[in-house]
């Protein structure tokens, strides 16, 4: 099969960038969309141009390097799957594709289709881990856990940091990928000791880097290719303006 | 941070006055006497302690607080996210809350505006006498232009309601906020307000 692509170029953080359309031939529809730009970047490559930088690592939907934006939607038309997992049987080739990197100021465009997300980092620094001594791993029974608590804890912690959600967010907010990551933990015990005063620091930094607000848009959560619904927005909001420690 | 809490809280504040004026409006349905009457009632009720009227006007700046505490807010907000986006993406973003939130707030704020030179101070109204609201809408929903316009605030308001309660209540913390609740009084609250000025230019309130 053969589609054609319109895809972000951009020669460095400084450079202007624009949209440059190419056909790429010789696509089979198991062919994942990572593999349909490896075999595009090879025939750039055998054809003297530069190659189209893109972010990626497992490519099994777990570590969250690969966030495009496709056709406007976030890792592509299918629910709950990373651009790595998508694959070319989703697209019409009588349709093109636009490809653009992921659209924030605390996101700065590295090259092509590569963003800078250590953002994310800035904000798990502020306050995303215990800072208190929990000790070493207690025995399995001696802490019991509620099964709603552990699932809740589980739910939150399958957020990978892929971005998507901040990507999608007509606000260009992080509040899913910070409520995740503050709600893993307030969901479990050695995650007490800190909770409200965790909350507040997240979401202090978060506003500091220079991400949106949240409207409860909800766009993130149709983005997250783990499925991470907005309450945990809520339960993080909960503990901002009501947990006191 | 606290933006969207006093986004939610003043909203509740404004959504609380909404319900009551949509339900007291039905009142036209009972007649002149009803409807002219509970306007009477609004202005004596607590007179011993705040005078003729001082409860309307207490009531009034109470709203005015919170409709001027809601749009600073959602000017704020709106500032931030744009900033947090410069360059935009060239295929186009949807979304039934970036699409009507904003726009529809600017909507129902003009509309305010226009209600109470209509229906409060009168002087947009053919009848405009302060105290006769029976006639006064009459008059006023007789002209269909202005049904129209009536109809497009409610119906923006409708919206607004359906996402603003939801996120509301999200943003204040409610875990189990149920989308179908939102939906069910913004529904109520277009319907309940636009019953009487279809009844009048249908001829059903006279
Ligand atoms: C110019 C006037 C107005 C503007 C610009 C405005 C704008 C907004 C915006 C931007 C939001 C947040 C939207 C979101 O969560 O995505 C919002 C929420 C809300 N609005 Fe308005 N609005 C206006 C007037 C009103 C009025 C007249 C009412 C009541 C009748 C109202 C009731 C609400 C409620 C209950 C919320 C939910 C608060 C929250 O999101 O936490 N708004 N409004
Ligand atoms: S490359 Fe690791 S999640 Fe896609």
């Amino acid at each position: 099969m053969k589609y054609t692509l319109r895809v972000w170029r951009q020669n460095g953080p400084d450079d202007r960038g624009r949209l440059v359309e190419y056909t790429v031939d010789g696509i089979t529809p198991d062919m994942s969309f990572l593999e349909m730009l490896d075999v595009l970047n090879e025939r750039l490559l055998l054809d003297g141009d530069e190659s189209i930088a893109f972010d990626h690592d497992c490519r099994e939907g777990i570590c969250g390097m690969c966030g495009l934006m496709i056709n406007g939607t976030a890792h592509g038309p299918q629910k709950a799957t990373t651009t790595c997992q998508l694959h070319m049987r989703e697209f019409d080739p009588r349709k093109p594709i636009t490809i653009e990197p992921w659209r924030a100021r605390p996101f700065p465009v590295v090259r092509d289709l590569v963003v800078d997300r250590s953002a994310l980092d800035r904000v798990i620094e502020s306050g995303g881990h215990v800072g208190v001594h929990a000790g070493a791993a207690p025995d399995a029974h001696a802490v019991p856990v509620p099964k709603p608590d552990a699932d809740r804890a589980f739910a939150a912690a399958a957020c990978i940091g892929c971005g998507a959600c901040v990507a999608a967010c007509p606000n260009g907010s992080a509040m899913l990928f910070t409520a995740a990551k503050a709600v893993h933990l307030a969901a479990l015990p050695p995650g007490q000791p800190e909770r409200g005063t965790r909350a507040l620091t997240m979401v202090q930094t978060q506003d500091d880097l220079g991400f949106g607000g949240c409207t409860q848009a909800g766009e993130c959560a149709t983005a997250c290719p783990k499925e991470i619904g907005t309450d945990v927005i809520a339960l993080l909001n909960r503990d901002v303006l009501w947990k006191v420690d | 941070m606290g933006r969207k809490a006093v986004m939610a809280v003043t909203g509740i504040v404004l959504l609380a006055y909404v319900l009551v004026h949509m339900a007291a409006n039905l009142k036209a349905f009972a007649g002149r006497e009803s409807i002219d009457g509970y306007g009477h009632f609004l202005r004596e009720f607590l007179e011993p302690v705040f005078g003729y009227g001082g409860f309307v006007w207490i009531v009034r700046v109470v709203l005015l607080a919170a409709v001027v505490l809601h749009i600073a807010a959602a000017v704020s907000l709106t500032r931030q996210a744009r900033k947090a986006r410069p360059i935009p993406y060239a295929v186009k973003q949807g979304g039934y809350a970036a699409r009507t939130m904003r726009w529809g707030g600017v909507i129902i704020a003009l509309f305010v505006v226009y209600h109470i030179l209509d229906l409060t101070a009168g002087v947009l109204n053919p009848h405009g006498v302060p105290g006769e609201i029976h006639a006064s809408v009459v008059a006023g929903f007789s002209r269909w232009y202005v049904v129209a316009f009536y109809t497009l605030a409610v119906v923006s308001l409708g919206f607004h309601i359906r996402h603003g309660m939801w996120s509301a209540l999200r943003s204040l913390g409610a875990r189990t906020a149920a989308q179908p609740a939102a939906l069910a009084v913004a529904v109520a609250i277009t319907v309940g307000f636009l019953s009487v000025p279809y009844a009048v230019l249908l001829g059903v309130i006279r």
